[in-house]
């Protein structure tokens, strides 16, 4: 067994209800040592009530949450983890460098503040009372915050929302430091190129459940299939009997095919239509990937129903 | 059993006892800096009583009125600091999300509560020393060494219930609300408790159930400690006691319900 197979945090088999609403039904998620895990989902599909139940927020009715092999509200497995999360309102009267001081002293071994401070890029900002700093700022101070304890393992709730675009390279520039000390990261993002360009895997979760976990490849891969458009006089139920054929449909005059196979697709279309025209081929990237498997989820349907339908 | 559970990880670095020390040190600190850098928080807490006491037990009173208005002030100036200080920042931090974060922070386990609590006792022990300075140098109250000393420690610890007090409130409600919400306890309660007005001038039926209010209680232990109330304290400091702990298990509990 390698060091990087080893568990730091784990969702098993998690139930969580608020009244009649349910939250996380059934809901898994193991994240290794020194891994980048990308948590996704849509809104209300679960993601807050994951993390706030690996960070001993909140208490689960049924299954195993663990942080570093203990209960999460335990103080010992805390230690070793970060925290940034979306919405914290931080003292403003106190000033960046006490900030930063303060929540060092939580921890056993912490970076001195001018290592923090040069990582998260707040230099500068050290003597500036935090109410006094823009947005973008709050959330890098929030980042210094957050890896100033030397953590093993670092949440990040949505880290780079209200960033501008140097910021946000800078921050992922950090990341991939720390990952590089070994340092493990849950990451909740809406960008999916941030998910992209970081994660090792990516967890999409959908009305509680998590339902794709696996590389950023595989996700992509999951929705291997493209996207046909033109406009033909070829019959859509004929297109739709093809090998490698998932779907087809016309819309107006236009012909919609889905298929795993396009090259040989396109092929047989333009044998069987030579007037062919406007043909389009799109290639489905993590985004559409994502909306896919989280629609079908939405709707109920089982991917593979869908896939047959 | 999954296959990976069975894996031990490297052990965590251990905190020493010194540093566990230092975290809730460093709470403390920012806590009290925090506030004492924001005068809109700090100035109504210690102003209020200070300036009833001077219009009433300096320009309108004297001599063992003064006294009598010391010791009720006292009371008064020490209840601000425990509701407010704590009501109205709990309330806030809930709803800001910073009670959030630091929870899920590996904050030392009452780290939090305990920040509050001394900067409370502290701006509790401002506001006596406040009013003993009016009271010396304005009023001519003649008090002994000692006298100042109970004053002051009556201050500082009988904040404390209404620490509890205010922490129950801070969890009722979230933001901006809690300051109404804690006038409306702090006001009615100074009044019906004989703060503003000696009991005596209250009708009976509320001089009869002032005992249920702890600012009563609070009230005795100051006039006590200024030589007008000779009867026996240990009473009071119970029932203060008994307040503090109710409040403190109440607020605990929905705390821990609701976050």
């Amino acid at each position: 067994m390698t060091v990087s197979e080893q568990v730091v945090a784990r969702l098993a088999g998690v139930e969580k209800r608020y009244g009649r609403l349910v939250a996380l039904d059934n809901a898994g998620l193991q994240l290794r040592r020194g891994e980048l895990l990308a948590l996704l989902g849509p809104n209300g599909a679960g993601k807050t009530t994951a993390i706030s139940l690996l960070l001993g927020l909140l208490r689960a009715d049924a299954g195993t949450v663990e942080l570093f092999g203990r209960d999460p509200r335990d103080v010992r497995a805390r230690r070793r983890i970060g925290v940034m999360l979306q919405h914290a309102e931080l003292p403003g009267t106190l000033r960046v460098g006490e900030l930063l001081r303060l929540i060092a002293s939580y921890y056993p071994a912490p970076r001195s503040m001018a290592e923090s401070a040069r990582m998260a890029g707040v230099d500068d900002l050290l003597a500036r009372p935090y109410a006094k700093l823009s947005g973008g700022q709050q959330r890098r101070v929030q980042f210094a915050l957050a890896l100033c304890g030397r953590p093993e393992l670092l949440f990040l709730d949505e880290p780079t929302v209200g960033m501008d675009i140097e910021a946000r390279q800078r921050l992922w520039a950090a990341i991939s430091q720390l990952r590089a000390e070994g340092c493990a990261v849950l990451l909740t993002t809406h960008y999916l190129e941030e998910a992209e360009a970081l994660a090792d895997r990516v967890c999409v979760m959908a009305r509680g459940r998590v339902i794709h976990e696996g590389t950023v490849e595989a996700l992509r891969a999951r929705i291997a299939t493209r996207r046909i458009r033109c406009v033909s006089t070829v019959d859509a139920g004929v297109v739709g009997g093809w090998p490698a054929v998932t779907a087809a449909e016309r819309r107006q005059d236009r012909l919609h095919v889905t298929t795993d196979a396009a090259e040989a697709v396109v092929r047989r279309l333009l044998d069987a239509d030579p007037q062919l025209s406007e043909l389009e081929v799109q290639r489905a990237g993590l985004a559409e990937a994502f909306t896919e498997l989280t629609r079908e989820a939405e709707q109920g349907l089982p991917e593979t129903r869908r896939e047959v339908a | 059993m999954d296959q990976a559970m069975s894996i031990p990880l490297a052990a965590a670095m251990p905190m020493s006892r010194r540093r566990v020390l230092g975290a809730y040190l460093a709470e403390m600190r920012s806590e009290c800096l925090r506030y004492l850098r924001a005068p809109g928080f700090i100035l109504p807490m210690t102003l209020f009583s200070t300036v009833f006491y001077v219009m009433f037990g300096v320009l309108l009173n004297q001599g063992e009125a003064s006294r009598y208005l010391l010791a009720s002030y006292g009371a008064f100036g020490i209840i601000g600091p425990g509701l407010f200080g704590f009501g109205v920042s709990l309330a806030i931090e809930r709803d800001g999300g910073l009670l959030t974060l630091k929870r899920a922070l590996p904050m030392p386990p009452g780290a939090y509560l305990l920040g509050k609590m001394v900067m409370a006792m502290i701006a509790a022990t401002v506001v006596i020393a406040l009013l003993l300075l009016i009271g010396i140098f304005l009023a001519h109250v003649s008090l002994s060494w000692g006298q100042m000393l109970a004053l002051v420690a009556t201050g500082a610890f009988g904040v404390l219930p209404f620490c509890a007090l205010g922490m129950f409130v801070g969890t009722l409600l979230k933001g901006q609300g809690a300051p109404g919400l804690l006038n409306l306890v702090y006001l009615p309660m100074a009044f019906l408790s004989g703060l503003w007005l000696p009991l005596s001038m209250l009708p009976r039926m509320l001089q009869q159930i002032a005992p249920v209010w702890p600012s009563y209680h609070l009230n005795q232990l100051t006039q006590a400690a200024v030589g007008l109330n000779h009867g026996p304290v240990l009473g009071h400091v119970l029932a203060l006691a008994g307040f503090a702990a109710v409040f403190l298990w109440l607020a605990a509990r929905r705390l821990h319900r609701n976050g």
